[in-house]
């Protein structure tokens, strides 16, 4: 099979023509030494079939950054046939060094200079054959969003790969780039005569539309706006469809699941239906947000207004060690910690994504606002109950604050910020469309797996052993809970509280189911009465601080895992909120003992 | 001809660049983004409560932190064009 490998800076549209190319068919390639992500697709090029392989978007091969290290890592382990450069026509006169670069390291190439249409609006003018001539390999002006000359294009690169049938692989690769003189100096001999550029950036929808949108006055309470606006969206409309999903599961399980499984014995038919099968339903149950969550991160990212945001934000994030961007994904958090991580893809450097991952968790998503609405319900007034949901928000906000503070040092953004602010575009609804297809399977074949066991093995904690009530005392869950009564005693949490802990687990979705088989009653007024009988306020706020603080469910842990490729930085997160939630939830209720209450 | 750095430059002034005092890895990315010795530059804003500053480079429009943009000595201020 023949090997392209496609190259290119961030903001070509890279993407953009890597799923043109291959549709949304995909998929996440392994190299051995390389820890980023790359996508990967057969494609059917003429009658031979190619492997694409979407190399991280670099500046310059020279590069310092983990993405650059990852491109030298892959051109010098893996052998080509063709790499395809894809340019921005509008920025061609600094992105030529990227051909030069390839042309310098001796890989056949093709050259497409993509967004021919927006260098057009903005009167760049550049001679295609000239500058193939003076480069020795084929240039072709295209426009991978609207597909103009594409068709052109998968010619000359089909006919490329049938005359370049030897694999190259590349040694020594640094050695043999140019330094920062000579490369200057073929830069100006390449482009002379071959590109005209228009004396000044005449966009002026995005300095109009910059005018407003990063106004020292105005710019923070439009972002803030649209960020709201956004965030209703996705929620308004996730959340019936959630529940379409979930009423869906439950009636193919009372209707088909049950009926079949009907002559099972109860231990076995209870694994089959409250384990694997509610373990896929709380899979499922996330993608409905993510395919929405990426569907409007598509606009947001792809319309530039999220490097405008990390413009906006700057100041204050600087300080936590963060960005603007990060600021996006934990505001995003708030729906749902999940698509919130998934999204710091977008970030870059090691450093910053993983602080930024570390914080997000801490977002008081939806499913824990359920259970604080039903505890503050039960054991406070009505008007008490809204400002204990305040106060619960400004722990969220005060833990993410000082988890920032603490492993700032420990994640440190190597790569200064010199974001480019791309001109003002709007995607495509079929670009729309793919990137949210994408990251929703991506989620379903990476955290399934995980979230299906992790489910599993809480269940068969609660059941077991078979002879007793679920989640009772006696089962392995409740024994466990009486075994760390100790460490939980000191925040006011009793043994049943702390059984349903582990539900919490899983999700906070089920901690009130789990409560309702704890104590044995229906999940409504008469378990407000129950737990209000048991415990009281200081307990109960106690039992709610512990919920907010530690881990957000088992689906987050599987993408901060995915996502971070560590097991030590899952671990470190799962350690880290714990230990806040213990503290915390001590502290408090510790303190307001002593004051008396 | 006097010369300063990047940080204290206005919005709607432009300069040309002198010199980068910075890595020389960071040296490439920078290079890479257009910001290069004898290129012209415009301030186009910065950034609220010391906030970044927006930058216009050729065709490129960038974001860059004042710490960093000390680091880049610039000379010839005059209005944009």
């Amino acid at each position: 099979m023949r090997q392209i490998a496609v190259l290119g800076m961030p903001n070509t549209g890279k993407s953009t023509f890597f799923n043109r190319l291959t549709g949304s068919h995909a998929h996440i390639g392994n190299w051995p030494g390389i820890t980023v992500d790359l996508m990967m697709a057969e494609v059917k090029l003429g009658d031979e079939l190619a492997e694409v392989i979407d190399l991280p978007g670099i500046y310059d091969l020279r590069g310092f950054s983990e993405d650059e290290a990852v491109v030298r890592c892959f051109l010098e382990k893996t052998p080509l046939n063709l790499v395809l450069i894809i340019l921005n026509t509008t920025q061609i006169d600094r992105q030529i060094i990227l051909p030069l670069q390839v042309k310098q390291l001796g890989l056949p190439a093709v050259v497409l200079l993509n967004m021919a249409d927006e260098a057009n609006r903005f009167g760049v003018q550049v001679e295609p054959d000239l500058l193939a001539q003076r480069l020795g390999m084929p240039v072709l002006p295209i426009s991978a969003k609207y597909g103009m000359g594409y068709h052109g294009a998968i010619a000359t690169i089909t006919a490329s790969l049938q005359q370049h049938d030897n694999l190259v692989q590349v040694a020594e690769l640094e050695e043999r780039l140019l330094n920062d003189r000579q490369l200057a100096n073929d830069l100006a001999v390449i482009l002379d005569g071959a590109v005209q550029m228009p004396l000044k950036l005449s966009d002026q929808w995005t300095s109009r539309l910059d005018r407003i949108l990063l106004h020292p006055v105005l710019g923070l309470p439009i972002f803030f706006a649209a960020m709201y606006l956004i965030f209703q969206a996705i929620y308004a409309v996730g959340t019936p469809m959630q529940e379409w999903l979930g009423n869906g599961l439950d009636w193919f399980k009372s209707s088909a699941l049950e009926p079949f499984l009907a002559p099972l014995p109860t231990f076995i038919k209870g694994f089959l239906i409250d384990g694997l099968y509610e373990g896929i339903g709380t899979v499922a149950a996330f993608l409905p947000v993510i395919f929405l969550f990426f569907l409007c991160m598509a606009v947001v990212e792809d319309s530039g207004y999220l490097s405008r945001s990390a413009f906006l934000m700057d100041a204050l994030m600087e300080r936590l060690g963060l960005d603007g961007r990060s600021f996006v994904m934990s505001l995003m958090g708030f729906g749902c910690n999940v698509p919130a991580i998934l999204g710091t893809r977008v970030m870059r450097s090691p450093g910053l994504r993983m602080l930024s991952m570390l914080v997000i968790p801490f977002s008081l998503c939806s499913a824990r606002l359920n259970v604080f609405m039903f505890m503050s319900t039960a054991l406070f007034t009505a008007e008490q109950s809204p400002k204990v949901l305040f106060s619960l928000y400004l722990f969220s906000f005060a833990a993410a604050l000082l988890t920032a503070a603490v492993f700032k040092g420990k994640f440190p953004s190597q790569e200064p910020l010199v974001l480019e602010l791309p001109p003002y575009r709007f995607p495509t609804i079929k670009q729309m469309l793919i990137r949210a297809w994408c990251e929703v399977k991506h989620f379903w074949i990476w955290s399934r797996k995980f979230i299906i066991f992790g489910v599993i093995a809480i269940w068969l904690l609660n059941n077991l052993p078979t002879n007793v009530p679920a989640a009772s005392a006696q089962t392995l869950s409740g024994m466990i809970g009486q075994a760390i009564q100790p460490l939980f005693a000191p925040l006011g949490i009793n043994p049943q509280l702390t059984v349903a802990l582990f539900f919490g687990f899983i999700a906070k979705e089920i901690v009130l189911g789990g409560l309702a088989v704890i104590y044995g009653q229906p999940e409504d007024g008469d378990l407000a009465n129950a737990i209000a009988h048991q415990i009281d306020w200081v307990q109960a706020y106690s039992f709610m601080l512990f919920t907010l603080l530690y881990v957000p469910c088992l689906s987050t842990i599987a993408v901060l895992k995915s996502e971070s490729k560590s097991l030590k930085f899952a671990l470190l997160s799962v350690g880290w909120s714990l230990g806040l939630a213990w503290l915390a939830s001590f502290f408090f209720y510790q303190g307001a003992r002593l004051l008396g209450f | 001809m006097s010369t300063t750095h990047l940080a204290n430059l206005k919005p709607g002034q432009s300069a040309t660049i002198l010199s980068l005092d910075i890595e020389t890895g960071l040296q490439h990315r920078f290079c890479a983004l257009g910001l290069r010795c004898g290129q012209e530059i415009l301030m186009l804003r910065r950034g609220w409560m010391k906030g970044p500053l927006h930058l216009r480079v050729g065709m490129t429009e960038v974001m860059l932190r004042r710490c960093d943009a000390r680091q880049i000595s610039i000379t010839g201020i005059g209005k944009a064009a």
